[in-house]
């Protein structure tokens, strides 16, 4: 029997969620952080709790992020959280309850290596791969090692991005399409910026793919905003913040995701 | 990386004939454009200005009279015959410390500010090191009337305190950077941070041939005014060319200005000099055409300092301006082609170089430039009876608390003993 390649099966997750609880919920949580021994418990409650996970890989320039993943990254290095170490933790964690893409700043998956790069992520059950360094006139050579084995290169998209470039970008994407809704960097603002669901609708209207929306999202309210213009919605800074309080990041996402009071 | 000999000399024809870097700002296998997708539309609008402005008529004649009216150039070629007969060569000093400002950044800073100017920008924001980039671009958003915010590490904040007072005095606000390594990288990703929460508004004035396309090639060609200048005051001077061209080499401004227009004579050696710090350790240098590997660092890729997982590494260096992991992407390719032989200089030997500037001279060189005069009398005592050209990027006088430490600190030591 032919096998379903990961990044559509990591579509049909989305879409299957958006369908049943109204979005998707895509956690984010850097890799290792607050403390390496707990990263394999961590990332099985949040598994349960959203319906993708998105695993940080830390990296010591990270560029479009804020404050709380900048401090989470260094603290991952630091405490010796590598790529290497993100594969054979997800190969002891075994089958998850949801699929799981990395975020990757280009230089760790370079000196990885690509081609070894694919190979690893496929033994891991890697879906897909975010790297907000890399865009699309630069990334033929390591979407072209990851189609090979079904993996997905996800794209992103801004408020800034003219349409004709991203029509290009939804179509080149996999898995899903990553619409950044904030200017600014990951965690930013605390409220969602004005025009953000015509700006969703846009996207949506441009893809194929299910449009997950990240970048500042953080409250029940957002999460409820942003469904009917977004098929996933993707929390990072604050699950971080949640679990470098010591909390429950199963009761945090579990609460983001009720629909009623 | 190494590249073998025919497509090395395929290569340096192609950057003679400048037609390096390709549309897609690439210099050979370097180079690139790994930004944000924020960034891209602000990018590709700033490579469009690139292609409309910068060899335009208009553009160039008002850059050349601001860049003699206010910046003071050209910049004089000073004969230094004491150190030439210490070094038992003939020595000449192009001298960028005599710009407005005090360094070769002016002249990358006021032609993207004017460039910034005919983009509609509403701000601008820099990074800086030792602070010349800031204070550069402070002055020339002062004289155009643009706001300006530069970002700077802590560490850096504190040893160039006086170049951080005179940015505010031009109405610049200074922003430390208190993450990451504290000096020139952290500078970077936050000024990058601050741009990418406004890519319409505001422009990002980058100081060095560093970044993602085009700034590479938009901050060499406005730096290679330094080696057109030399080269034709240095034939003027002495009838020929210099058997060998000196530079101090951090992220490569001032070394690729320098270098440019020497690159088509094959006689001329070129040698960049980078801060070989405490040693040869990682983390104990900012060597990185000497010690780096390939690698995506702010947009560009190029050598870096890093482990095997990738991890940028912490650099060390005396001198703020070379304290930097990566380095211009340009420089990768002319190190891989073998046009320029890259060294390094250690803390030690900069003091001594600048010592021994200021003694011999009466010149206060810069801790960068210093590096390249170290580079420059060793290189003469391997080769004695040469003609050198030696670039003094800049002055020294933002570096007297550095000076004073370490005087402070070698008498402290004297007294002790």
């Amino acid at each position: 029997m032919p096998q379903i390649p990961p990044h559509e099966r990591l579509a049909a997750t989305i879409r299957n969620a958006e369908r049943n609880e109204g979005v998707a919920l895509i956690p984010y949580l850097t890799a290792g952080y607050p403390q390496p021994a707990r990263f394999v418990s961590n990332l099985r409650a949040i598994a349960e709790a959203g319906d993708v996970v998105e695993i940080g890989v830390p990296f010591s320039d990270p560029m479009a992020d804020g404050v709380t993943i900048q401090r989470a990254s260094h603290a991952a290095i630091a405490a010796g959280v590598t790529l290497r170490w993100i594969f054979a933790e997800l190969g002891r964690a075994g089958e998850l309850a949801a699929p799981v893409v990395l975020m990757s700043y280009l230089n760790p998956l370079l000196q990885f290596g690509f081609d070894k790069l694919a190979a690893a992520a496929a033994q891991a059950r890697v879906s897909g791969f975010i790297v907000p360094d890399l865009p699309l006139e630069e990334s033929a050579e390591l979407d072209q090692q990851l189609d090979a084995r079904g993996i997905a290169l996800v794209h992103l998209v801004t408020p800034a991005t003219p349409e004709a470039r991203m029509r290009t970008l939804c179509a080149a994407s996999r898995g899903f399409v990553y619409a950044v809704i904030a200017k600014g960097t990951t965690g930013g603002a605390s409220a969602l910026p004005e025009d953000v669901t015509g700006y969703l609708d846009r996207v949506r209207a441009l893809s194929r793919l299910p449009v997950c929306a990240g970048f500042g999202v953080r409250t029940a309210e957002q999460v409820r905003a942003l469904s009917g213009h977004a098929d996933g919605v993707i929390v990072g800074s604050a699950l971080v913040e949640e679990l470098e309080a010591g909390h429950n990041p199963g009761a945090f996402l579990g609460a983001l995701r009720s629909r009623r009071h | 990386m190494q590249i073998d000999k025919q497509a090395s000399e395929k290569l340096l024809g192609q950057l003679i004939r400048g037609e390096l870097p390709d549309a897609r700002g690439r210099f050979g296998p370097f180079g690139g454009c790994y930004a944000p997708e924020m960034l891209m539309p602000a990018l590709e609008r700033i490579g469009a200005g690139v292609r409309r402005w910068l060899h335009d008529p208009d553009f160039t004649a008002e850059l050349g009279r601001e860049l003699r009216d206010w910046v003071g150039r050209p910049t004089p070629l000073t004969p230094a015959p004491r150190l030439g007969r210490e070094w038992g060569a003939t020595v000449y000093l192009k001298r960028e410390d005599l710009t407005h400002t005090g360094a070769h950044k002016i002249n990358n800073a006021l032609g993207q500010a004017l460039l910034a100017r005919r983009l509609g920008a509403r701000r601008v924001v820099a990074e800086t090191g030792a602070g010349q980039h800031g204070v550069a671009t402070a002055a020339a958003c002062a004289r155009f009337g643009l706001p300006c915010v530069v970002y700077m590490g802590a560490i850096d904040v504190r040893r160039q305190a006086p170049n951080v007072e005179r940015m505010r005095q031009f109405g610049t606000r200074v922003v430390p950077v208190e993450s990451g390594d504290q000096t020139l990288r952290a500078a970077i990703d936050e000024a990058f941070r601050d741009w990418v929460a406004d890519p319409e508004g505001s422009y990002y004035l980058l100081g060095s041939v560093v970044g993602p396309h085009p700034y590479p090639y938009l901050v060499r060609e406005l730096q290679a005014v330094i080696g057109r200048e030399a080269r034709a005051q240095f034939i003027k001077a002495t009838g020929g060319l210099p058997d060998v061209a000196v530079a101090c080499v951090g992220g490569g401004s001032n070394a690729i200005g320098l270098f440019h227009p020497f690159l088509g004579d094959a006689g001329v050696t070129l040698l960049g000099v980078e801060a070989g710090g405490r040693g040869p350790g990682l983390g104990d240098h900012s060597a990185t055409l000497g010690r780096g590997t390939p690698g995506v660092l702010h947009g560009t890729y190029s050598l870096l300092l890093q482990n095997a997982d990738g991890q940028v590494q912490e650099t060390h260096s005396i001198s703020a301006g070379l304290d930097y992991s990566g380095v211009g992407p340009e420089h990768a390719l002319l190190k891989a082609i073998g046009r320029v032989e890259y060294v390094s200089a250690t803390d030690g030997e900069a003091l001594a170089a600048l010592r021994e500037c200021c003694a011999q001279e009466g010149i206060l060189p810069a801790l960068e430039s210093a590096h390249a005069l170290a580079g420059a009398r060793r290189w003469a005592q391997e080769h004695p009876g040469r003609r050198i050209l030696v670039g003094v990027s800049g002055r020294g006088d933002k570096d007297m608390p550095t000076l004073s430490q370490v005087f402070a600190d070698a008498t402290g030591a004297a007294n002790r003993h």
